[in-house]
C-alpha cells in the first residue's frame, strides 16, 4: 500500500509474533456476492453454534414464513434458528452435519414464495439490556467461523470497563473473500453497525482491523469512519500485516491495543470485545429490518470448483447445491472443506446442510489436498517459530505422546488455539495440530481424574 | 463421486521438505566441494566420494536391520557425508574414512533413533573418533596446489599450529611478518594453507552460508555470535592486533563449524536466545582450546560439548507461552 493511502490508518500497536505467510488465493475477490436460486428444501439443523442446543418449536406439518422461530433453548450460550425459507415444516430429526456430528435437525419444504413471517418487525432498541436481547433473538452467532453466540459476548456489565469493539476483518485465512465483500458492498452496514454498539455498549474506541493485502477495503473504511466527527467514540481503520493468523481474537487485541490476554481470561477481561465484521453488518440490518439470520455470504473456492464464486445462501441449504450453483466439479473433488484451509473442517459428503458459521466451502484437487508424508521431526524448529503462542509445538508433541498431562499443562497446551501454524510450517509434515488436540484431551481426562 | 478424503486441519502446507531443506544444504556445501578439488586435486574428490557413499550406504543397512522405514531419500547422510568429508585430510586413508563414515551414521545416529534424534552432530563425532583413535593421519597435512607443482612439497604445520607457536605476550605483528611459513592473508582467504579439505576456502564457505541464511534454512543466530565471540576473545588475547584476529577466524575449521556444523538442527536450541547461548558458548570454548589447550584446534570440540549442553539450554530458554506471568526466578536456579 502506497504512503499516501496509509494516512488516517491505524498501524498495529504491537506486531504479533510468529505466524506464517500463507498462500492467500483470493480468487474470489473482485466477485460480488451473487444470490443462489433458492433449493427445494432446507434442513436447519438445533445446534449451529457454540453452547446448548435449540428445542424445536414446531411441528411436522406446520407452515412457516421465513425469519419464523423454529428452535430456541433457555441456555445463556446458545442462538435460536429461524425459517431460512417459506413453506412445510417436513420432518423433524437427527441429520448428520458436515462435521459428522449427528443433531437433532427441523426440515422445511420450499412453498416457492419466499413469503416473510408476519411477525417481523424492527426491534425496539433503546438500553443496552434491550440490545442484548435483540441480537439474541436474532440467532447472530460468530459469522467468521467461530459460531459464538454474539448475545454472550455483548452480555457484558458496564461497570466491567470494556472500552474497545474490535471489527474484524482481517480475513487471514486464504481463499475466504465475504468478508472483504461485505467490506466493501456493504460498508455503510458495517459502520451502522459500529454506530448501534457503540452507542448502546458504551465503547470508546473501535478498531476495524484488515489486514493490508486488501487495500480497497481499507479505503472504503477509512472514508466511512472520517465522515463520524461529533460522536463522543472514536472509529480507526487499523491496517495489518498480512499474516496468518491475524484474526485470532487474541492477536488482534494485542494487535490493536497492545494488551495481553491472560491464559484462561476472556476479551472482556482486557477490556475488549471482538466481532467478525460480518456479524456486525448483520447487527445494523437487523436492528433497522428485524429479519433474522437467514442466509449468509459463502465463499466457494478452490480448484476443484469449476467457477468459483462469492454466494449468498439461506442458511441449511444442502452443500451440494453450492457447488452445482458454481458449475459443478471442475476435478474430481479429493477433499472439500466447510471453512477456511487453515482451521476448517474437511467434510465426508456435500449432502450436509450449510450451517450459520460456514464463511466458505473449498473443494480441493488431489494435487493442491495432497499433504506430504510423515517423516521424523528434524528439530528444525519452524513451528516454535510460527507458534503465535510462543509455544514449542515439537515439544508438546513429545509429552502428548507420552501421556504426560502435568507437563502438558506446564508448557501452556491450554493456549493452543489450533490455528494450525505449527503444522503448516513443519517440513517434516507433522500432523501437529492433532498432536495438540490429542494432548488437550489427555490434559482433559487427568483433570477429570483428580 | 469417489470417497472424499478426511484429515485434521490445516489442509495445506509449506513446500518446505526435510529433503529440500537437505537439498540446499547440499548445494549450500557445492562451493566448498569443488574449491577442496581445485585446491587437493582427485584425491579430495575421492575422500568425500567414499565419505558420502558409505554414509549412504551405513543409513541404508541400518535402518534395514533395526527394521525402520528407509530413509536415505531425506539426503541427511549425504549432508553427513560431505560435512566429514570434509573435516578430514585429503591425505585419511580410504578404510579409515569409511570407519568415520561409520561412526557418523550407525553410531552417533542411527543408535539414538536416526535424523533429528542424535545428540551430537554425527560429522563431528566422526571425526573426533578418527582424531582420536589415527592421531598422526588425520594430522598429516600436504600443502594444497600441489598439483600444479612439479618437485614434492614439505609436510609442514598448519596456520593454526604456527598460530598457537607465537608469544602473545610479545610483539605479535612482527613476529607474524617473521613467519615465512605463514601464508599471506589473502592465501587463507582463498584455503591455500594446509589443513582438512572442506574447512580452507573461506570465501566457498561464506558464500554457502550467505545461501542458507537466504533460504531462512539457518538463522544467522550461531554463526554470528560462534565467530564473533571467537574475534572477541582473540582480539582481546592479541591485544588488539586485527592481523591475529583475522588469521585465527580464517584459520582451522571456525567457519565451515560455525555455518554448517554448530547450526546442526538435531543438536543446536530451538529458540534464538538460545541459539544465542549456544553460539557464545561455542565461540568461548573453542577459544579456550586454542589459546590454553593442548590441542591447536578446538571447534570441534567446543560444537560437540555444547550439543551435549543443548537440552538444557532449550529448557532455560523456552518462551513463555502467552499469557503466562513469568515465574519468579528467586526461587532455586535449575542445574545445569
Amino acid at each position: 500500500m502506497s504512503k499516501a493511502h496509509m494516512k488516517g490508518v491505524l498501524k498495529a500497536v504491537k506486531n504479533v509474533r510468529g505466524g506464517v505467510k500463507v498462500d492467500h488465493r483470493k480468487i474470489t475477490a473482485d466477485l460480488p456476492v451473487e444470490r443462489i436460486e433458492m433449493p427445494d428444501k432446507v434442513l436447519l439443523p438445533m445446534q449451529q453454534h457454540i453452547g446448548a442446543p435449540c428445542t424445536p418449536t414446531v411441528k411436522v406439518g406446520d407452515i412457516v414464513g421465513v425469519g419464523q422461530l423454529i428452535g430456541d433453548s433457555d441456555a445463556f450460550v446458545s442462538a435460536p434458528v429461524h425459517a431460512s425459507i417459506s413453506g412445510k415444516v417436513t420432518a423433524i430429526g437427527p441429520v448428520k452435519l458436515a462435521n459428522g456430528s449427528m443433531v437433532d435437525a427441523v426440515t422445511i419444504e420450499n412453498d416457492g414464495e419466499m413469503r416473510l413471517f408476519e411477525g417481523i418487525e424492527p426491534p425496539k432498541v433503546e438500553t443496552r439490556e434491550d440490545l442484548v436481547k435483540a441480537i439474541r433473538a436474532s440467532g447472530l452467532v460468530g459469522l467468521g467461523g467461530a459460531g459464538f453466540p454474539t448475545s454472550v459476548k455483548l452480555a457484558f456489565s458496564p461497570d466491567k470497563n470494556i472500552d474497545t469493539l474490535i471489527v474484524n476483518a482481517a480475513e487471514c485465512e486464504p481463499y475466504i473473500t465475504v468478508d472483504y465483500r461485505e467490506c466493501i458492498d456493504n460498508s455503510w452496514d458495517v459502520m451502522g453497525g459500529v454506530y448501534s454498539l457503540a452507542e448502546l455498549l458504551g465503547f470508546k474506541h473501535i478498531v476495524i482491523a484488515v489486514e493490508d493485502n486488501k487495500p480497497d477495503a481499507i479505503e472504503v473504511l477509512k472514508n466511512i469512519a472520517s465522515k463520524n466527527t461529533e460522536k463522543d467514540f472514536k472509529v480507526d481503520v487499523m491496517a495489518l500485516k498480512s499474516k496468518y493468523p491475524q484474526g485470532a481474537e487474541k492477536m488482534m487485541i494485542q494487535s490493536a491495543t497492545g494488551r495481553k490476554v491472560p491464559i484462561g481470561k476472556l476479551p472482556a477481561d482486557v477490556g475488549c470485545v471482538v466481532m467478525n465484521v460480518a456479524s456486525v453488518a448483520f447487527a445494523a440490518r437487523y436492528l433497522k429490518s428485524g429479519k433474522p439470520l437467514v442466509s449468509r455470504s459463502v465463499t466457494v473456492s478452490g480448484d476443484a470448483i469449476r467457477n468459483p464464486k462469492n454466494l449468498r445462501v439461506p442458511i441449511g441449504i444442502e452443500v451440494q447445491k453450492l457447488i452445482d450453483a458454481c458449475g459443478g466439479f471442475a476435478v474430481e473433488p479429493y477433499k472439500i472443506i466447510a471453512g477456511g484451509p487453515m482451521m476448517g473442517i474437511s467434510i465426508i459428503d456435500t449432502t450436509a446442510p450449510l450451517v450459520k458459521n460456514n464463511n466458505a466451502l473449498l473443494a480441493f484437487s488431489e494435487k493442491t489436498g495432497l499433504l506430504k508424508k510423515e517423516r521424523a521431526c528434524i528439530r528444525c524448529g519452524r513451528c516454535a517459530a510460527a507458534c503465535p503462542m510462543s509455544l514449542v509445538p515439537t515439544l508438546l508433541e513429545k509429552y502428548a505422546l507420552r501421556e504426560d498431562a502435568e507437563t502438558l499443562s506446564k508448557l501452556g497446551i491450554g493456549v493452543c488455539m489450533e490455528c494450525g501454524s505449527c503444522s503448516y510450517s513443519c517440513p517434516a509434515g507433522k500432523p501437529l495440530v492433532q498432536y495438540m488436540r490429542l494432548g488437550k484431551q489427555i490434559v482433559r481426562e487427568a483433570g477429570a481424574k483428580k | 463421486m469417489n470417497r472424499l478424503t478426511v484429515s485434521a486441519s490445516p489442509h495445506v502446507r509449506s513446500a518446505d521438505t526435510v529433503t529440500g531443506i537437505m537439498g540446499d544444504v547440499i548445494i549450500s556445501l557445492i562451493p566448498a566441494a569443488v574449491t577442496s578439488v581445485f585446491l587437493y586435486g582427485l584425491r579430495a574428490l575421492l575422500v568425500i566420494a567414499v565419505c558420502v557413499g558409505c554414509c549412504v550406504l551405513f543409513e541404508y543397512i541400518s535402518r534395514k536391520v533395526l527394521k525402520r522405514d528407509n530413509t536415505i531419500g531425506d539426503l541427511s547422510a549425504i549432508v553427513t557425508g560431505l560435512l566429514l568429508a570434509f573435516n578430514l585430510p585429503s591425505t585419511i586413508p580410504l578404510w579409515m574414512a569409511a570407519i568415520g563414515s561409520f561412526a557418523a551414521i550407525v553410531i552417533a545416529k542411527q543408535c539414538f533413533g536416526g535424523i533429528g534424534q542424535n545428540f551430537v552432530n554425527p560429522a563431528i563425532a566422526g571425526r573426533i573418533i578418527l582424531l582420536v583413535s589415527f592421531s598422526s593421519a588425520m594430522t598429516n597435512w600436504t600443502q594444497p596446489l600441489q598439483w600444479k607443482e612439479t618437485v614434492d612439497a614439505v609436510t609442514t604445520a598448519t596456520p593454526l599450529a604456527r598460530l598457537s607457536a607465537l608469544d602473545l605476550g610479545g610483539n605479535i605483528a612482527s613476529q607474524i611478518a617473521a613467519d615465512s611459513e605463514l601464508p599471506s592473508l589473502v592465501k587463507m582467504l582463498f584455503g591455500i594453507r594446509e589443513g582438512c579439505l572442506g574447512e580452507g576456502c573461506a570465501v566457498a564457505l561464506i558464500a554457502g552460508g550467505i545461501y542458507l541464511m537466504a533460504r531462512k534454512v539457518i538463522k544467522p543466530a550461531i554463526p554470528f555470535t560462534f565467530i564473533g565471540t571467537v574475534a572477541v576473545i582473540m582480539l582481546i588475547a592479541g591485544r588488539g592486533d586485527l592481523t591475529f584476529v583475522a588469521y585465527e577466524l580464517l584459520s582451522g575449521g571456525l567457519l565451515l563449524g560455525a555455518f554448517f556444523m554448530a547450526t546442526d538442527y538435531a543438536t543446536s536450541p530451538i529458540s534464538t536466545k538460545g541459539k544465542i547461548i549456544f553460539g557464545i558458548g561455542c565461540g568461548i570454548i573453542t577459544s579456550v582450546i586454542r589459546l590454553f589447550g593442548s590441542l591447536p584446534e578446538g571447534v570441534s570440540y567446543s560444537i560437540i560439548l555444547m550439543n551435549i549442553l543443548t537440552p538444557h539450554i532449550d529448557t532455560l530458554t523456552r518462551p513463555v507461552p502467552f499469557g503466562f506471568v513469568k515465574e519468579k526466578k528467586s526461587k532455586e536456579k535449575e542445574a545445569v
